[in-house]
């Protein structure tokens, strides 16, 4: 089957999310999408899944116009999409999550799972998959929730699949699984779109691969490009895929975790008892495929996490089980995950914003008692320092786009005395120029003495930024290397398998 | 647009109106008189009465005034309570229960102590306030360190309240000498708020008191760095412990200083106007100031203004209950259906089929056919 | 190292600690510091069974004894189940039974218990709360919150005493009931969902709004007018034949009003429904994660629309019992906070229908202990009884008892898309 975009334009206000796109791909191809953070691709695959209309533009499927306007349109058209946040209910079987929408009923209404389980066990073999369609899907690995979404599209006869950034999630090990599975779906017919911005992959396996930049289909080429062209048309200019690190002094531990264990609320340990340290001048990258423990070991360093045990020290002296505030104060930067959720008051002004943490300290307040004038002025030095573009310190931070507010949260966290920056996936998200930004900050802290932690799940940002890195699979650190380590054995770590190599 | 509905139900319901159903001119005039009686004696229970200055000066037309304000007073105060709730994030559905408890400490140490005048009023004014901060404070802590939803916490207090003050009034403590009814003793003169305007009108210091504690809230929230906590939790309760603020201490000490805002508001409706505790002291208060403080915004001044316009419909609605009829439980169902209106903005835009472009449009046209 | 507990862990233990000690404080005290003096009857007669149990006579100290006992043995189960990890309802319920029954015998001391009246009497203060709790439990496992409960039961309540003194029969009041919990639940249906208001705020204004015309209205036509408008007749009760023969679980079940046996069929429905059908996996889909159900193709607005206005229906019924069902005429407010103790035995049930159920027979059974002690004539002083079903909701929803979780997107109005 296959499928053709004409002319499809999107606009969200004054931000064209698609300008005018065509795309075509043929009957058991795999056509790549390839593009940055914020260049329009979901927005573009929603628009053909239905989640979103098109301010105009055509969709053929087929040589024959069809209209989307709901997922079950799509649906009808044969068109199954697997989304990057995963579209399953935690709470329900496998097998009541794939009759969702399409159920079939018994008499007087009774639901008919087991025909389903049939058809999943069967779709299941055929492409060598392993799943139960009894288990409930919170309880499953991430690369297995996301065979229940391949297999559900499956059964409905999708002839043209979308995968959006399927990569996100998987270690390197599961990726080849994956593009093995994508190949073996072409080979029976299937077309696939396939998006993302990992360069790597789309050669691998790509027929076509289009580049989009800003809402536009800059290029359509084939995967015989070179990385470092297909880099530069996506962000538009020569791109240095490797950052120069400057020689710089590693001074005396800083930070020291030793048996180190997190539990969630029913007890269980999401990270098992992990030890390391990181030296003042020095950045410890943690590895890892999300969902290993990264991002509950990276709050429990300023004891955001409920229930801690083992050993934090800061300089010598202990933190674990202090309050959040006394960590940060003790001299803890931390620039959370998520700047929305968790690092910023999106109603709040910038410069309320930028004084989260300091609100009760001189000179912004004393006593009690806040002063506005010197917030305000406070605010607009650290504006002009690390260069943050707005209309005015007095709007809400809200209206700024995702760069410049994660550097409100690096402005807010860098303003006060620090010993160690601790980064939790602090580029998700950005456009290039930003994420120069927090890398030539990550440095320039790293620079001045600082230890640096940087939670990240990007292999390239690990092996560019990092002195050591370690390696989190399953709430534990495997092994901790040094940056002269390659690729290959990175990825053999995040995967899980441990080599007899020695570690700093 | 709640005024029109509401003319409507008091027309409908009328018995004279219905018994004129048959002829419709006769019934569109019976319904408009009584509809403007009942606006009528509104205004007249609200604001000026001509009537009542027969016989006395000018001043005595404006009696309805200060009852309007009289009734506002504590309304000020326990809306106050449920609008610095909600800029923490919280529903302070408790307010009435609150206010029962601010009322019972305050009548206590009002009739209970002989204390010098000044003093009397501020000793009895802080145990009303105290009682009710702690009575706050449990549900805050509750909710603090449970994570169970404040909503009904708060329901279930104010039931819980509403009948302790029934026992309460039984007891040996409690009960006024010669008479066997739920009722206190009333608190000595020297507990008493001042009166403002004279004997004849019930005006009295309270209003200051309120006016008082709407600044008091609003430097809390914009000039300090507790009201900064307390915004910050209220707008994002995430990123406001990831930055250091702790969300139990917020939850905990607004509801304790909501407690007692309410509880003032008890005190001052006992030292000011009743002077007598009685079973029913607390009234609707409670719910009407989650009203008043949706009317206003959850801002202070807004609160004002919207107790100031509820306590006038009140003062209103009794004249008119008395003069023409009308139940004063009308009032509720205005207030409901302004509330409503203002909740929805988009309902009402969608009413009016008020479209942004549109306006400028039609005022251009204007322009030209003029 | 010391064994760090999670909260639930944490809140499991409170839970078991405190029926523990309470059990342990019963015995000491109603059976051995300050026991009964007397003799406590209980009574198990109420209408005309086939076998009459005889009523059962126990000296007040050694029935609380014995209660007590069968409370500190269930709670030693408790503890033991909780050591092992598995589940400490069961235990905890029977534990919970055995101080209940021993406080019942200690206080009772020297007087008649009536306890198949006390049983029927839980049964039926329970139901419109059992009404009310499915009503809650369609609309949050749909995602939409419902604090607007009260006013559809008080709004049905009110339509359907005026109707069925209007008609003068009862099956009319039956009928137009469901219609004004319908009403209120198109109100609160448009206005969450359509306009998406904030949804408690939106029942609590919508609650006042029907408290002020049921008032209003009250005084205006149903106090001056009563012989018109407020005679409503009531619905008899409705006696299977063979079964109502049996004792003790008889009247309770077999010999009710039409709006009791309505009430079993729709907590029997709804718990099918909801496990085992269709309609019932889509709405706890939405309710979970409505974006993920947009995706399949089903309509989330559409459905949650369609389910709480079903649940408005219901709460409408329930609304009826109050006046068609029981004593005919409305009185100013008399729901009384019922609809809210409703949502509190939802919560208290983990959002399961049987869970509701339990929940709501619990606090019935309260209450109505509180009344029957009061006729008899305990020492305790009534209004702290009358607190009694307030506390246990408060006890309820601080999750002593176990882990609540709500519907994951309870709440939250789902708008597709979203900004980029």
């Amino acid at each position: 089957m296959s499928l053709e975009l004409r002319g499809i334009t999107k606009t969200f206000g004054s931000l064209t999310a698609n300008d005018s796109i065509n795309l075509r791909v043929e009957t058991g191809q795999i056509h790549a999408i390839l593009g940055e953070n914020g260049a329009g691709k979901s927005t573009l695959m929603n628009i053909v899944y239905g989640l979103l209309k098109a301010d105009s533009g055509e969709i053929l499927v087929d040589e024959k116009l069809v209209d989307i306007s709901e997922p079950s349109d799509a649906l009808n058209a044969g068109i199954g999409m697997v989304h990057q946040h995963f579209m399953l209910i935690p709470v329900f079987t496998v097998a009541e999550n794939i009759v969702l929408g399409h159920e079939k009923t018994k008499k007087l209404g009774f639901l008919d799972i087991a025909g389903a389980r049939e058809a999943i066990r069967k779709v299941s073999k055929d492409f060598g998959f392993e799943v139960d369609p009894d288990a409930i899907v919170e309880t499953l690995p991430v690369g297995i929730q996301q065979k229940v979404e391949i297999i559900r599209a499956l059964i409905y006869e999708a002839k043209v699949l979308i995968l959006d950034e399927p990569t996100a999630v998987l270690t390197p090990q599961e990726t080849d699984e994956l593009l093995k599975t994508m190949q073996e779906l072409k080979r029976k017919g299937t077309s696939i779109i396939f998006i993302t911005h990992k360069l790597r992959e789309v050669r691998a396996v790509a027929d076509q691969i289009s580049i989009i930049r800003r809402g536009k289909v800059v290029a359509a080429v084939s995967p015989t490009t070179s990385e470092g062209e297909l880099a530069s048309m996506m962000v538009g200019r020569a791109v240095d895929l490797a950052p120069v690190k400057h020689g710089h002094q590693i001074g005396e531990p800083i930070l020291v975790a030793k048996d180190l264990t997190v539990r969630d609320a029913m007890g269980t340990a999401i990270v098992k008892s992990v030890n390391f340290h990181v030296n003042a001048g020095e950045v410890l990258a943690i590895a890892g495929v999300q969902g290993n423990g990264q991002s509950e070991l990276a709050r429990a360093l300023i004891n955001l996490e409920d229930h801690i045990e083992g050993s934090i020290q800061l300089d010598g002296s202990e933190i674990r089980g202090a309050s959040i505030y006394d960590s940060l104060h003790a001299g803890i930067a931390f620039i959370p995950e998520s700047r929305e959720l968790d690092g910023l008051v999106g109603s709040f002004s910038i410069a309320e914003n930028l004084i989260l943490d300091l609100h009760d300290q001189a000179p912004y307040a004393k006593g009690i008692n806040l002063s506005a004038s010197t917030v305000l002025s406070e605010a607009e030095k650290r504006v002009t320092e690390f260069d943050i573009r707005l209309q005015s310190v007095s709007d809400a931070v809200s209206t700024l786009s995702g760069g410049n507010k994660q550097k409100v949260v690096i402005a807010r966290e860098l303003s006060r005395p620090v010993k160690v920056l601790v980064a939790s996936q602090p580029t998700r998200g950005l456009d290039v120029g930003s994420i120069e930004f927090v890398h030539e900050r990550i440095l320039a802290e790293r620079d001045q003495g600082r230890g640096v932690i940087l939670f990240s799940t990007e292999l390239d940002e690990v092996m560019a930024l990092a002195d050591r890195i370690a390696v989190m699979y399953r709430g534990e650190i495997l092994e901790i290397v040094d940056s002269g380590v390659t690729r290959e054995e990175l990825g053999l770590l995040m995967a899980g398998v441990v080599t007899k190599k020695a570690s700093a | 647009m709640a005024f029109t509905l509401t003319g409507l139900i008091i027309a409908i319901s009328d018995a004279k109106v219905l018994a004129k159903f048959s002829s419709p001119l006769e019934f569109f005039k019976s319904a408009l008189a009584t509809v403007g009686n009942a606006y009528l004696a509104l205004f007249q229970g609200s604001v000026y009465d001509v009537n009542l200055t027969k016989g006395h000066t000018f001043i005595h037309g404006f009696y309805p005034l200060s009852e309007t304000i009289v009734t506002a007073t504590p309304l000020i105060l326990t809306g106050l309570s449920v609008a610095l709730a909600f800029k923490s994030g919280l529903f302070n559905i408790g307010a009435q229960g609150q206010f029962i408890f601010g009322a019972i400490g305050a009548s206590y140490v009002g009739f209970h102590f002989h204390l010098p005048v000044g003093i009397h009023i501020l000793v009895a004014a802080l145990a009303g306030a105290l009682f009710a901060a702690i009575w706050g404070g449990i549900v805050g802590l509750l909710k603090a360190r449970t994570g169970a939803h404040e909503v009904i916490l708060t329901i279930m207090m104010n039931y819980i309240a509403s009948y302790f003050i029934l026992w309460v009034l039984k007891t040996q403590s409690f009960l006024r000498p010669g008479r066997i009814d739920p009722i206190a003793p009333e608190v000595n003169q020297s507990a008493r708020l001042p009166l403002l305007a004279g004997a004849n009108f019930r005006l009295n210091f309270g209003i200051f008191i309120a006016l008082a504690a709407a600044v008091f809230v609003w430097w809390l929230l914009t000039k300090t760095t507790i009201g900064f906590k307390f915004r910050a939790v209220g707008a994002n309760g995430q990123a406001a412990k990831t930055a250091g603020i702790s969300v139990p201490f917020v939850i905990t000490s607004t509801m304790m200083i909501c407690g007692a805002l309410a509880g003032l508001g008890g005190a001052v409706q006992v030292l000011g106007s009743e002077y007598a505790l009685n079973a029913d002291i607390a009234g609707s208060f409670g719910f009407d100031a989650i009203t008043v403080a949706l009317l206003g915004r959850a801002q202070p001044l807004g609160t004002v203004f919207a107790a100031l316009l509820f306590g006038a419909l009140h003062a209103g609605g009794r004249t008119m209950q008395s003069s023409t009829g009308v139940p004063l439980d009308i009032v509720l169902v205005t207030q409901a259906l302004i509330v409503l209106f203002i909740a929805a903005p988009a309902f009402v835009r969608y009413l009016f089929r008020i479209k942004k472009m549109n306006t400028s449009a039609s005022l251009t046209s204007k322009g030209w056919n003029g | 190292m010391k064994k760090v507990r999670s909260n639930i862990e944490k809140r499991r233990l409170s839970g078991v600690t405190a029926i523990s000690l309470m059990s342990s404080l019963s015995l000491l005290y109603f059976g051995f510091i300050s026991p009964g003096k007397d003799k406590t009857t209980f009574g198990f007669v109420l209408n005309n069974e086939w076998v009459i149990i005889k009523e059962w006579v126990i000296a007040s100290a050694t029935g609380a004894k014995i209660f007590s006992l069968i409370a500190v043995v269930a709670s030693i189960i408790a503890v033991l189940a909780f050591r092992a990890n598995r589940k400490i309802v069961i235990p905890a319920a029977i534990a919970t039974f055995g101080i209940l029954m021993s406080f019942i015998t200690w206080v009772a001391s020297g007087k008649f218990i009536p306890f198949t009246g006390l049983l029927q009497g839980a049964l039926l203060l329970a139901v419109p709360l059992i009404f009310g709790s499915m009503s809650g439990l369609i609309c949050e496992r749909s995602g939409v919150i419902n604090i607007a409960i009260e006013g559809q039961l008080l709004a049905s309540a009110f339509v359907s005493g005026v109707v069925a003194s209007l008609t003068h029969k009862t099956i009319w009041g039956l009928i137009a009931a469901p219609i004004a919990g319908a009403a209120i639940s198109f109100l609160l249906a448009t206005f969450a969902i359509k306009f998406s208001v904030d949804q408690v705020i939106l029942g609590f204004v919508l609650n006042v709004l029907v408290i002020g015309l049921t008032d209003f209205l009250y005084k205006k036509l149903l106090v001056p007018y009563q012989s018109t408008w407020n005679t409503a007749p009531t619905f008899g009760h409705i006696e299977l034949p063979i079964l109502a023969k049996i004792t003790v679980i008889e009247p309770i079940f077999f010999s009710q009003s039409i709006v009791v046996y309505l009430m079993f069929a729709i907590v029997a429905t709804i718990t099918f429904a909801l496990f085992k059908t269709k309609w019932g996996l889509r709405t706890r889909a939405i309710g979970e994660h409505p974006t993920a159900a947009d995706t399949v193709g089903i309509d989330v607005n559409k459905l949650r629309f369609k389910n709480v206005m079903i649940a408005g229906l219901i709460a409408g019924v329930g609304g009826a019992y109050y006046t068609v069902g029981s004593v005919g005429a409305f009185g100013k407010e008399m729901t009384a906070g019922a609809g809210f103790i409703a949502l509190a035995a939802l919560i208290f049930g983990k959002w399961s229908p049987i869970g509701a159920v339990f929940a709501a027979l619990l606090f019935g059974f309260a209450d109505n202990l509180q009344s029957t002690l009061t006729i008899i004539g305990v020492s305790i002083p009534s209004e702290f009884m009358l607190m009694v079903p307030y506390i246990a909701t408060i006890i309820a929803v601080t999750g002593l008892v176990g882990r609540v979780r709500a519907p994951a997107a309870d709440g939250v109005p789902y708008l597709r898309g979203g900004a980029h």
